[in-house]
């Protein structure tokens, strides 16, 4: 053997880590397709029950637009989502105020807005749905919270990362100048941070949209209901028109809100 | 819209910057009617949510071992799932990338992943409850579709940031298509890639807590039905463990996406 010293890509500590890692994944994955309760003939018969679920929803029963109040419905949706996303960004300023670190010093503090930010992702919109429906009894009430706390993560964590990356120059100036803090937050940082704040109330709103469409099914407000009700009563026709309502509603969100971030942000 | 207006100098009152805030006042103001808020439902909620807090306290984990069953199922839901979601949006993504693809590939391959993205995963749970029926399976087929849409996505536009240099290189050198894709396209977006499977692992695990709301399997259909009987101390139990769940399994991702990025 001679002794050149031959390159390699990766220590073998590297190697020995990914080697776990893949090991880890492969295992776990088939641990899980061996226990798994699934009935292969569900799936062999799933393209025919497809079929005739798609023939049930055909035609489409667009008389019940009316009849049966879908358009409420929908209008009521957008005011949930758009309530719930002004409840979020309320909610969110102060958490974020906590959390970032070059406005609140105290590392303790820090945390604490980091754990509320964690635990309100965490939890998926139709359980904060579940939870806000025990509190408030079914209806829009219920869905308006829990579409404002679920989001109130996600508007917290971008903010407070808006507000760490935020230029020191025109704080200190404010600082120097005597300004108490109240000014400082108000001339200083929200100037600076103003523009992310409104892409991601934006971002929310969409999100929110297509959220509040689904949370109905646990009875909080909004075209979910609808849905519910067609679906337990069976009328795929209905659920058809629904859904397409679901599908317009969520694509016309998305334009308007390229529209304006192209216009104006 | 009060968002135009905030760019120019703060120190001067703005008159649009005020009327865009009238604005959202004045739609609070309707909305909060049209929603039929009042004020005292709000209070009685504060006094049912704090009876609410009361039964939660102290959770119960006496049935700890339907619990501990319906986690392992979610934690094989989102294996699974994540698996063959990752898997085939890795070819759908490849041939969704503009730079790599002509045009009669792109277009189909976008189209399956808008399809895949353009409704609520729970909506795509209802569809798949009725064609497969209730349980794990449903849930699975759900959250794949959910993958596809996210990180194929994500996928084809981590490959059109790509350098091309490596691409032109293998081909003057006269390489095969499979070999360009392996050697020069892969190795530049292996870490993203690493990135996007464990946050969609994340992902799929925190929606298949989700999708047994509507019986696709997992630990929501238990939830949903404590709630439903009112079984307020287990609810607390069991959202307790999907959180520790959810965080144990965001430390992991954390961990796993330290040891590739080196």
């Amino acid at each position: 053997m001679t002794d050149t010293m031959t390159w390699e890509r990766f220590t073998p500590g590297q190697r020995l880590a990914r080697f776990a890692v893949y090991l880890g994944a492969v295992s776990l994955f088939v641990f899980s397709l061996s226990t798994v309760e699934i009935i292969p003939e569900f799936l062999y018969d799933a393209p025919y029950q497809l079929q005739d679920l798609f023939t049930r929803m055909w035609p489409v029963d667009f008389a019940s637009y009316t009849q049966e109040n879908i358009h409420d419905a929908l209008i009521e949706t957008l005011n949930i989502a758009s309530l719930g996303t002004i409840l979020a960004l309320f909610l969110a300023v102060p958490v974020a105020l906590l959390s970032a670190n070059n406005i609140t010093k105290s590392p303790v503090l820090n945390w604490c807005g980091k754990f509320i930010l964690v635990s309100s992702r965490t939890v998926n919109s139709l359980v904060w749905a579940i939870l806000f429906v025990a509190i408030f009894g079914p209806g829009a009430l219920a869905g308006t919270f829990a579409i404002g706390f679920r989001s109130i993560g996600f508007c917290g964590k971008l903010l407070a990362e808006a507000l760490e990356e935020v230029d020191h120059g025109p704080i200190e100036a404010l600082r120097a100048a005597g300004a108490p803090t109240v000014s400082v937050l108000l001339k200083g940082y929200w100037p600076q941070v103003a523009p992310a704040f409104w892409g991601l109330a934006l971002f929310r709103w969409d999100i929110n949209v297509r959220e509040s469409s689904v949370i109905g099914l646990v009875g909080a407000g909004g075209i979910g209901v609808a849905l519910d009700t067609a679906l337990n009563l069976f009328r795929w026709q209905q659920v058809a028109l629904i859904l397409l309502c679901i599908f317009t509603i969520v694509i016309i969100a998305e334009i308007v809100v390229t529209k304006i971030r192209q216009n104006i942000i | 819209m009060t968002t135009d207006v905030q760019r120019k100098s703060p120190f001067k009152a703005n008159i649009v910057a005020r009327m865009g805030w009238l604005l959202l006042a004045c739609y609070v103001v309707y909305a909060l009617n049209a929603l039929d808020f009042t004020w005292t439902r709000f209070i009685d909620g504060l006094g049912n949510g704090a009876d609410f807090l009361s039964e939660m306290i102290p959770p119960n984990f006496e049935r700890w071992k339907l619990l501990v069953e319906n986690l392992i199922e979610t934690i094989e839901i989102a294996v699974i799932a994540s698996v063959f979601g990752v898997g085939l949006s890795l070819p759908i993504g490849m041939c969704a990338a503009r730079n790599l693809m002509p045009e009669w590939v792109t277009w189909p391959a976008r189209t399956v992943i808008a399809v895949c993205r353009s409704f609520h995963p729970v909506i795509f749970a209802i569809l798949f409850v009725k064609a497969v029926g209730f349980g794990p399976l449903a849930g699975i087929l759900t959250l794949i579709f959910l993958s596809i849409g996210f990180i194929g996505k994500l996928f084809a536009e981590a490959i059109e940031e790509i350098s091309l240099k490596p691409v032109e290189a293998m081909k003057a050198a006269g390489a095969p298509f499979l070999s360009v894709l392996i050697f020069a396209v892969l190795p530049q977006v292996f870490n993203r890639f690493i990135g996007f499977a464990t946050y969609q692992f994340d992902a799929n695990l925190r929606n298949s807590t989700m999708v047994g709301i509507v019986g696709a399997g997992g630990i929501g259909g238990t939830l949903f039905a404590a709630f439903q009987r009112f079984d307020y101390d287990f609810l607390a139990a069991i959202l307790i463990s999907i959180v520790a769940l959810i965080m144990l399994s965001e430390i992991i991702s954390v961990k796993i996406k330290a040891i590739f990025n080196d």
